[in-house]
């Protein structure tokens, strides 16, 4: 979801000081991946049936934590599963409200018509880019179902919509940042102003 | 990825860092383009005003499409069934096209610098379909686009714009996007209609066209602008099409990887040979394909709003 939060990391080397925000590691690898082989799980107990099953990545953050979902569920189930991206830049309400914004690859090389899609997001806040995402799936077909799983979920929500699928529930202020970190060093880190 | 312009106005006043920002941004409309269902919501709710005072057929139905293809409302405008016969001037219309709540205008004009006028008297975002021989910024993204979308890039590509420079917009729109962009541009035409002060725009100018082609990734073909030429500036379109038209004995010579490009309307064998044309290394229908998903693109682009790029 937010880009604010998908920030690459401050300069290595940076003396802390007073006016540094704070930050803390609610998160690190290990539980991210004990995060997601649980919630890997939990689709597999949700759905029985492992051929409607499709995961659909919301970039940047959703896309990577979709691929791996994708190679703990094909190890649960012993097939592929089909993934993809669906970036939901053209379907937000407020895009005359700031710059904008730069549009990621939608690739969704499957029918979603009749399949139960399961949308991948790193932090659920507002609801607002899982209303686009829904808006946007719609342009590809008629899903049987539509279920959200997402690493983080920080609570404040605009919008009357819930993940079927949470990693961490994490409260936090409206002025905090949640930062998805996926790569060398896999983190998850929440930062006070 | 940077863009906080109102207003496309001309190619002149962007950067690399801009131009490619409406490329990729573009890209992601061209798929649009490709999928079941080819509409997007990005422009719900607003209304682009077509104002074309000087006649068009592709731009103005391509820029139409696109706002459709956003969810904008879009009116067209055009000089014959307007006021402007009436005796309105452009501010005038502007300012009523404004009363309506027009949130775009796009405006294509036989005066140079006609959408930098309108941009200062209104508060829309202004797009310049085409202001005299000045600029077309639009024709320039998209030709961009082709070519780095068929050639994978743009520096270091030798371009040969070929024809009636002197008084093309979409030639001086295209110099500033390709030099930019870092490809190496030759203009080629008769002297009278590719002047030697085109150097200063830092292209190379031959009026050899044998010599203008041979070397050449993308060559880039212009019709005669009869309509703005105001004397006779080469004698005959016949000695044109033998001394500058691209035919096949020239089309032998270009290196085999070589592509050809036309903005239209084409004049079939003119400045190009009916059969080279309707090759398979000519872009010309792509071109328009992709001014459409540019255009879609533009007017993403100019609807954001001030302020960082933050979603949250």
């Amino acid at each position: 979801m937010p880009n604010a939060q998908r920030e690459s990391a401050p300069p290595g080397g940076v003396v802390r000081d007073f006016f540094m925000p704070e930050s803390t590691v609610i998160l690190d690898a290990a539980a991210i991946q004990r995060a997601l082989t649980r919630i890997a799980h939990e689709i597999a107990e949700r759905n029985e049936n492992s051929a409607e099953v499709v995961l659909v990545g919301i970039p940047e953050g959703g896309v990577p934590l979709a691929q791996r979902l994708r190679k703990i569920l094909s190890d649960i189930w012993k097939i592929s599963v089909p993934t993809g991206s669906l970036d939901v830049s053209m379907h937000r309400d407020d895009l005359d409200q700031r710059a904008a914004p730069k549009i990621h690859p939608t690739e969704i090389p499957f029918d979603v018509t009749g399949k139960t899609v399961v949308l991948v997001d790193d932090v659920l806040f507002s609801g607002r880019t899982i209303r686009a995402a829904l808006d946007a799936l719609n342009d590809f077909g008629r899903p049987k179902k539509i279920q959200l799983a997402v690493l983080v979920d920080r609570g404040h929500r605009d919008l009357p919509i819930k993940a079927d699928f949470v990693g961490k529930n994490v409260p936090t202020a409206a002025n905090e940042k949640v930062q998805v970190r996926l790569g060398e060093k896999d983190e998850v880190i929440l930062e006070r102003k | 990825m940077s863009w906080n312009k109102k207003h496309l106005l001309d190619i002149e006043s962007l950067t690399a860092e801009e131009i490619t920002t409406v490329l990729d941004t573009a890209k992601a409309f061209k798929a649009v383009g490709e999928r079941a269902i080819k509409k997007v919501p990005a422009l719900r709710g607003k209304t682009v005003v077509n104002l074309f005072i000087e006649p068009s057929t592709r731009t103005r139905i391509s820029f139409e499409l696109a706002a459709q293809r956003l969810t904008a409302d879009i009116v067209n405008f055009s000089a014959d069934a307007s006021s402007f016969k009436k005796g309105e001037t452009l501010k005038d219309t502007a300012k009523n096209l404004e009363a309506l709540n027009a949130d775009f205008i796009i405006i294509r004009h036989s005066a140079s610098g006609a959408p930098h006028f309108l941009s200062r008297v209104v508060n829309a975002s202004v797009i310049n379909a085409g202001d005299g021989a000045h600029e077309h910024p639009t024709q320039a993204l998209l030709d961009a686009f082709t070519i780095r979308e068929r050639k994978g890039k743009i520096a270091g590509l030798n371009v040969t714009i070929l024809g009636d420079i002197l008084y093309s917009r979409v030639a001086r729109s295209n110099i500033w996007a390709l030099t930019k962009l870092g490809a190496k541009v030759t203009l080629c035409g008769p002297s009278t209609l590719v002047p030697k002060t085109f150097e200063q725009m830092g292209c190379r100018v031959t009026h050899n066209v044998d010599e203008a082609i041979r070397d050449a990734d993308i060559i880039h073909l212009l019709r005669i602008q009869h309509e703005r030429q105001r004397k006779t500036m080469f004698p005959s379109i016949g000695e044109y099409t033998t001394l500058f038209g691209l035919n096949k004995a020239r089309f032998a010579k270009t290196k085999p990887d070589a592509l050809i490009m036309h903005p239209g309307p084409i004049n079939r064998g003119v400045e190009i040979d009916s059969e080279i044309a309707d090759c398979d290394r000519s872009l010309i229908l792509e071109q328009v394909t992709n001014g459409l998903a540019v255009r879609m693109a533009v007017l993403f682009l100019l609807n954001g709003g001030k302020g960082p790029q933050e979603i949250l």
